[in-house]
């Protein structure tokens, strides 16, 4: 059969990544040698990294038309359980305690995601909802591991992980960075080219088709929601990384970032659409614009009406691009 | 008619090339409760939503009380004294009968409303509803008392022609002596009661005159009283089987599925049993809400069961109750859904990933899918059933709805189960691709599939089907073979439940 190429369908999955090169040109015209130095590069590749690594995860649950409120409390559990396990008796800064405090962390909030996920299936009570009450009991629940203050930890591997300029150079970024690359490639496989991301997929756009096709739903859910909260749980070791400490109280709201990430890389929350590449641009688009704001010494408040404009405006596009096609 | 309070005559209404209404004519008297009857689609609902100003007639003339009655739109169908009771109630759950009842005509000073508690009162003892409390709330009574609130609505708003689409369909027993009760003190009152519905014996009880619509037409009128059931149900049916149907003959083999004692949650299907032969399209014919889909979705997994056991080629039986749609896929059963939009397809997803949905096991690798393969096929099936589609990438929801309706049909033949549960599968689509269907179901029943065949068009099920079964109530007939089978015997127990 001859397969005559969508170009309409083909721009749709571009249309973020054109939009992030857009704006970096912008930023350059605008700034230019500040802003495209390489240092510059290296720095806004790892500020994305946190939002990105969520991103991934909430691509499946906004894929499979969910949604998960409580990702910025789990990046604070994480850290704070990392700190935890780091100051436990008997424990030293080698190789050994880091690898179990990050197993840890990300143990816990893959726990935590798959509680949800059991929760919206076994009730049946709307993901909103009860990720809206995870989000305080889990933020609850770090700031009683952290005594309700940061938690202080000696110098180990961790904390290397967000650095900008690695340690052998010839690494060019930094471990962060290229964990997030290979995170981005397994996710985007995952979701793309196993049994387990077409029913996502299949879920989020019809759920009813779903069960018809013998799909088991509830379980289904609870491993994505799973998967979410792993991918955040690294995303928390990342941010404990960042911050050197755990802290209870960091990462408030993160999660609407995370998830205007995912909708300006063309996820849709009524399920069926999105991408974690689109995902993982997304995030690129909302850093180079706070950094490039930056440099132009545009206050705050400035980003925060372009992001804002940035995310109505990328859903608009987007169904103007559907209505153009089912007219056609 | 002189008496008539409200007159239709020659009324036409057309959709597009659909003619819905060619000339109907209706009269209804003060006083009196009448029925109007016709199979799905003879066009009583449009009638009806005329009457009350949701569409206006393309031709035609209507009076009421002697002047000339053109509502434009419902509230103005409302202002002259018609209502409708619908099917599925318009009440506000979280209100109070008395809330619910005057909403819409509060009467308040200031913006403070007043309550109207005693015309409330008198209304609902009216309709001898002395029972229900002012200041329950609806969501705490049952529908059939929810539906007596409708009415009391109505009357509060002077209502003098009431209409009731099928209002006895989701009432139990004791709710519908209510509902008649209501209905004969409307009747002492003067009022005029318009009552569609498919049962027979309720026409019989409550209704004083008739008139029976088909294919758009009024076909008879006249007294219920002296009138036989039988005479109703020709004039229902009264047409012939036309030549659309594939003849050529496949034998009938072994049991394939066995059912006995099906019972459904809600107590439909109300003990179902049937056995189903290899090569066999055993049809269901029955009224919407007769229960038809719930047996077979009960079945597949999809709803759930109270009891029954189904047994496939002859091997031990199984519990219904424990069955998921994913056991019974594997058991070598499929379901072609009804609701093609709202279950049938994942509608933003392509054409290829829905057609593969069911099997992905056939299309992966320790959970890797094979896209190359999975296109390969879908292209495949595409072109088998002649699919209209630019490629096998195309959304579903950019298909026309006999080309979705194939896709639903390719995913069941490349899943190539024994047993087929066929749910309205020509509903909506065009006369060619229902063709297309009839050869393809017979095909299969050549290749030895057994056949489970919904429909709510009878002459599909007597022109397709080897055997016929009819539900009434949540209850199957016997299965017997189609040319044991009438029209005019199939509408009675569908509509009475009895089998002559």
């Amino acid at each position: 059969m001859k397969k005559p190429r969508n170009y309409k369908a083909m721009l749709s999955e571009i249309g973020p990544l054109l939009g992030l090169i857009f704006v970096f040109a912008l930023f350059a015209a605008l700034t230019p040698s500040a802003f495209t130095s390489f240092y510059n590069v290296k720095t806004i590749l790892t500020q994305s990294v946190i939002i990105g690594i969520a991103a991934f995860g909430t691509t499946f649950i906004i894929v499979s038309e969910g949604i998960d409120l409580s990702v910025g409390s789990q990046i604070a559990l994480t850290t704070v359980i990392v700190a935890a396990v780091l100051n436990l008796p008997g424990g030293d800064p080698g190789i050994f305690w880091p690898l179990l405090a990050l197993a840890a962390g990300v143990l816990a909030c893959t726990g935590v995601g798959a509680f949800n996920g059991f929760v919206i299936t076994k009730f049946r009570i709307v993901p909103f909802i009860v990720t809206l009450g995870s989000m305080q009991i889990v933020r609850g629940i770090a700031k009683w591991i952290g005594k309700e203050q940061t938690v202080p930890t000696p110098d180990n591997w961790l904390t290397n992980l967000m650095l900008i300029d690695p340690s052998p150079s010839w690494l060019l970024f930094g471990p962060g960075v290229w964990l997030a690359l290979a995170l981005l490639v397994v996710s985007a496989a995952l979701l793309k080219y196993t049994v387990l991301g077409r029913y996502t997929f299949a879920i989020g756009s019809n759920e009813q088709t779903a069960r018809l096709c013998g799909v088991k739903v509830d379980r289904m859910k609870i491993v994505i929601y799973g998967l979410g909260g792993l991918l955040t749980g690294v995303a928390g070791v990342m941010q404990y990384s960042y911050l050197t400490v755990g802290d209870p109280t960091t990462a408030v709201g993160l999660e609407l970032d995370i998830i205007a990430a995912v909708v300006i890389g063309g996820g849709s929350l009524s399920g069926g659409e999105g991408s974690v590449v689109g995902s993982i641009v997304g995030a690129l688009i909302m850093a180079v614009l706070r950094n490039g704001s930056n440099m132009l010494g545009l206050p705050n408040y400035v980003q925060e009406i372009i992001i804002g404009a940035i995310i109505v405006g990328a859903v608009l596009i987007d169904q103007q691009k559907h209505r153009l096609r089912t007219a056609g | 008619m002189s008496s008539s309070v409200l007159s239709l005559e020659g009324i036409r209404k057309s959709f597009g090339p659909v003619h819905a209404l060619q000339g109907v004519d209706l009269h209804v008297r003060a006083g009196e409760v009448h029925a109007l009857v016709g199979e799905n689609g003879a066009g009583k609902s449009t009638l009806m939503k005329i009457l009350s100003g949701v569409y206006r007639p393309d031709a035609g003339k209507m009076t009421l009380y002697g002047a000339p009655y053109a509502p434009a739109n419902p509230l103005d169908g409302r202002a002259a004294g018609v209502s409708m009771i619908y099917q599925e109630l318009v009440l506000a759950p979280h209100l109070t009968v008395e809330e619910n009842v005057t909403l819409g005509d509060e009467h308040a000073r200031y913006g403070w409303i007043r309550p109207r508690t005693r015309e409330v009162e008198r209304i609902l003892g009216d309709l001898g509803q002395q029972g229900v409390a002012p200041d329950a709330r609806v969501s705490d009574l049952s529908i059939g008392k929810q539906q007596l609130v409708e009415i009391a609505r109505a009357l509060l708003f002077d209502a003098r022609i009431v209409v009731m689409d099928e209002p006895t369909s989701s009432l139990a027993a004791d709710d519908t002596q209510a509902l008649f009760e209501a209905i004969g003190r409307m009747r002492e009152q003067g009022l005029a009661v318009i009552y569609i519905s498919h049962f027979l014996e309720e026409v019989q009880e409550v209704c004083d005159r008739y008139t029976v619509l088909r294919d758009g037409k009024m076909i008879s009128t006249g007294r219920v009283m002296g009138t036989p059931v039988s005479r109703i149900i020709e004039d229902m049916v009264g047409r012939s089987v036309d030549e659309l149907f594939p003849s050529g003959d496949h034998a009938l083999g072994d049991p394939l599925l066995d059912v006995s004692g099906l019972q459904g949650r809600r107590g439909v299907p109300a003990n179902v049993c049937f056995t189903l032969r290899r090569g066999e399209i055993m049809g269901i014919a029955g009224l919407v809400g007769a229960g038809r889909s719930e047996t077979v979705r009960t079945l597949f997994g999809l709803d759930s069961a109270r009891s029954g056991a189904l047994s496939i080629r002859g091997r031990e039986a199984l519990r219904v109750a424990w069955m998921t749609p994913r056991a019974a896929l594997d058991h070598g059963l499929d379901l072609l859904s009804e609701n093609r939009k709202e279950e049938g397809l994942a509608l933003n997803l392509s054409l290829v990933f829905n057609l593969t949905l069911s099997d992905l096991r056939r299309y992966s690798r320790a959970g890797f899918l094979q896209l190359g393969k999975e296109r390969r096929d879908g292209a495949r099936w595409v072109d088998a059933l002649r699919i209209r589609a630019g490629s096998v990438e195309q959304r579903a929801d950019e298909l026309s709805g006999g080309n979705q309706q194939k896709v639903c049909l390719a995913r069941l033949l490349q899943q190539d189960n024994d047993i087929l549960f066929l749910d309205e599968p020509t509903r909506g689509i065009d006369i060619g691709s229902k063709a297309e269907i009839y050869k393809l179901v017979h095909r299969l029943a050549q290749q030895g599939k057994a056949i489970v065949m919904i429909s709510s068009y009878l002459p599909e099920l007597l022109g397709v089907c080897d055997t016929l079964g009819v539900m009434h109530k949540g209850r199957l007939s016997a299965v017997r073979p189609v040319p044991e089978w009438t029209e005019h015997r199939i509408m009675q127990f569908a509509t009475s439940g009895y089998d002559a």
